[in-house]
């Protein structure tokens, strides 16, 4: 392209550059270079020089690419059978790329001409294969990479579409080659870059099928019966449960932008990926070309990934899950950015004042519509008195009265309310805390305001001193009004 | 039921008087009985007949081999061809004969195909067919078609999917299956006389469409048994393999049709 521009004349030169100027100054929809075109060849370009590609182990990524052409990159990628930790006390034989889970993470260009060499290691017992997502050509790569141990296998391909690909073994059985940790990713940038951002970190989630449940310790050896009922013992960030928690966990500073390059080699499950705390400014749908804004939560399918950008304005521990969220809880789908550096109050004030929740008097007239009409005579009151009684006040006083010593002051035979009524009344409708002496003993908790209506504080009254004290008091709404605040 | 019966209780009959017989005439060497077996990549219940044959009991070790290099010059470590053999052939050795002495039993290693079936040659015997092969391979320890030992099956999977032993243990260290043959999972991987007649393209989920019934990984739409997964490391393992290929853990055993007197071991 470059040599034909090179022999036109100038006037030829200029027409295309007015065309542009015109449609430009028009404000008409503009072509722009994502618009959904189908057929990428346009991005084979001329290639200049030659570069070694530099891979990183997760969370890690390369630097970003500053060139602004296309060149010839080697990519030298050894696979490593070997025992490492899945979790504390748990051991497994892990089949990598490059000696980690996932794989190590490959950094090239839009156009570039990738010259990949897969080494699998003489000590390993397998043969495999790799098969790259941004490849266009028979399966990935897959075919032309498939090598005994002790023997490498080198192919080429043009990076065509930009995007953020999986890359994975499809040896057979290859359900069986990915639950082993063979994936990992592949990031082909756009030309002209992503923007730039102060930190960039690489996670890929992965589901692992052991005999011992999660937890059982000693090495563990892969359960073939659980892969293909798609029943995890584990699910994790970076291949084993902690990964990505305590010294290892991810580190940004509060005003800083982060992205994250978000993978999921399954080889079953698709991920809800969220970060708690935090809202992503930016998504790439699928770790494509379009974005999406103000994101809590995104799907990852088994095989495919994402692209998560946000900025972290308050410190904290922001927690990575899979929001399937017993993976998170039950099965190490969990990794930790730490964002140190300075509070910001007006976005985040943490906990400002503990106390007790006192319903609002809507709240309360919501709940009364909701009863029945009101008991009238002392025995409806005090059959009535029961049921409040036992559903609102048992739980602590038990449905003897007795209370708990020095816990939960006694109702029955109580010098606390023994004829003061209104300090009954009072503790029901306002509720009640700090200390008090009930019959000699202290007692120092909470009691919070119950939502009964004035008759049905008159009923439950009437069932305590009926039953716990052979009472018969009257106590009348008015006097129950009186007391609320 | 009552015939199918009738016809297994004769089966085992001849079976274990066969198994009798060949102990005193064969002390290295199993007869294996004609018989079907389900190959990998079968379809449905396409059962296989397979002719009578002798396998040896253990993979050849490192002293078989020696002798063998003794008397084939040629087949030594420094004298090999390169066209029959990759660079690190018998790299385990000291030299064209010495090998560290607690290796003397284990099965070599680092052997090309071409190696391995000169030796078997020079027995009066050749490498298993891989259907052969498979057929030993498929008997449990209680029978000859292992698939439904339950507690067998997770084992072989486990030590097929394991790293290998380092250094690599005697034969006759493992289990000895069914038929009385050794070694069978779990001790070193094997050549067999036609290991890429079952050719993968490599591509393990497109091979269902390939034409080929022979392999088919991730679809498993033409595999007698998708579930025989240390099968289809197996298969994997031998499809990538080339007949100059020389492996750290993949020796060979011998076969032959007629009764063979190699007098050693």
């Amino acid at each position: 392209m470059k040599r034909s521009f090179s022999i036109c004349t100038h006037f030829i030169n200029f027409i295309p550059l007015f065309l542009i100027l015109i449609l430009a100054g028009c404000g008409g929809p503009q072509l722009k270079k994502d618009s959904a075109e189908i057929g990428r060849l346009h991005n084979v370009t001329d290639i200049k020089g030659e570069e070694i590609a530099q891979l990183t182990d997760p969370p890690f990524v390369p630097p970003p690419i500053t060139r602004n052409y296309s060149t010839k990159v080697i990519v030298d990628l050894e696979i490593i059978e070997l025992e490492m930790e899945l979790a504390d006390g748990v051991t497994y034989v892990f089949w990598t790329f490059g000696g980690t889970v996932p794989g190590s993470f490959i950094r090239i260009r839009e156009g570039d001409y990738v010259e990949f060499h897969l080494k699998n290691h003489p000590d390993n017992k397998l043969p495999h294969n790799i098969d790259l997502h941004a490849v266009t050509g028979q399966g990935g790569g897959a075919e032309a990479t498939y090598v005994a141990p002790g023997y490498e296998a080198v192919f080429n391909f043009t990076a065509i579409n930009p995007g953020l690909f999986v890359y994975h073994c499809a040896t057979a059985p290859v359900g069986m080659h990915i639950a082993n940790g063979m994936y990992g990713l592949i990031l082909v940038e756009p030309k002209g870059g992503l923007p730039k951002v102060d930190k960039e970190y690489y996670v890929m989630q992965g589901d692992f099928y052991t005999d011992g449940e999660y937890g059982e310790s000693g090495l563990q050896p892969f359960n073939m019966g659980k892969a293909i009922k798609e029943q995890p013992d584990y699910v994790v960030f970076n291949g084993h449960v902690g990964a990505l928690t305590g010294e290892r966990s991810l580190k940004a500073t509060a005003g800083e932008t982060v992205r994250l390059f978000v993978g999921n080699g399954g080889p079953n499950l698709a991920s809800s990926f969220h970060l708690i705390g935090e809202v992503f400014d930016n998504v790439y749908i699928e770790g494509g070309s379009a974005m999406n804004h103000d994101i809590q939560t995104t799907m990852i399918p088994a095989g495919g990934s994402t692209i998560t950008e946000f900025k972290v304005e308050v410190p904290g521990k922001f927690i990575l899950v899979d929001h399937s969220i017993f993976r998170a809880f039950n099965k190490g789908a969990l990794g930790i950015l730490e964002v140190d550096g300075e509070e910001n109050k007006r976005v985040y004030s943490g906990k400002s004042e503990p106390g007790i929740y006192q319903p609002s008097a809507e709240a309360v007239n919501l709940y009364k519509k909701k009863r029945g009409l009101p008991a009238v005579t002392r025995e409806e009151r005090i059959a009535a008195g029961k049921t409040l009684y036992d559903v609102n006040c048992a739980a602590c006083h038990l449905y003897d009265g007795k209370g708990v010593t020095a816990v939960f002051p006694p109702l029955a035979k109580s010098d606390y309310i023994d004829g003061k009524p209104d300090k009954a009344i009072g503790a029901v409708v306002n509720g009640l805390s700090g200390e008090i002496t009930v019959n000699g003993v202290k007692y120092n908790s909470v009691m919070p305001k119950q939502a009964l209506t004035d008759s049905e504080v008159v009923s439950v009254l009437t069932y305590i001193y009926h039953t716990f004290d052979g009472k018969e008091v009257n106590i009348t709404e008015e006097q129950v009004k009186k007391m609320r605040k | 039921m009552k015939s199918f019966l009738w016809t297994v209780g004769v089966v085992v009959f001849i079976n274990l008087q066969l198994h009798a017989q060949n102990e005193v005439e064969h002390n290295n060497m199993q007869f294996i009985a004609a018989g079907k077996y389900l190959p990998l990549y079968s379809g449905n219940n396409n059962y296989k007949e397979i002719k009578a044959f002798y396998i040896d009991r253990y993979p050849v070790t490192n002293y078989e081999y020696s002798l063998f290099v003794r008397e084939n010059p040629d087949w030594g470590k420094n004298q090999v061809k390169r066209l029959f053999s990759d660079k690190g052939y018998l790299k385990h050795w000291d030299d064209n004969h010495s090998f560290d002495n607690r290796l003397k039993d284990s099965p070599v290693v680092n052997i090309s195909w071409f190696a391995a079936q000169k030796y078997c040659e020079c027995q009066g015997k050749r490498l298993p067919t891989t259907d052969e092969w498979e057929r030993v391979a498929a008997a449990g320890l209680k029978s000859a078609d292992g698939s439904k030992e339950r507690d067998f099956q997770q084992w072989v999977l486990k030590v097929t999917s394991s790293a290998q032993p380092k250094p690599i243990p005697a034969v006759g260290s493992t289990k000895q299956n069914f038929f009385g043959v050794w070694d069978m999972h779990g001790l070193v991987w094997e050549w067999t006389y036609d290991f890429n007649s079952s050719l993968s393209s490599g591509e393990s989920r497109g091979d269902a469409g390939s034409g080929s019934n022979l392999f088919c990984g991730g679809g498993g739409a033409q595999a007698g048994d998708v579930e025989n997964y240390p099968a289809f490391l197996r298969y994997a393992l031998r499809s990538s393999l080339k007949a100059t290929h020389v492996l750290q853990n993949l020796g060979f055993r011998c076969v032959s049709e007629v009764k063979v007197q190699t007098g050693r071991k």
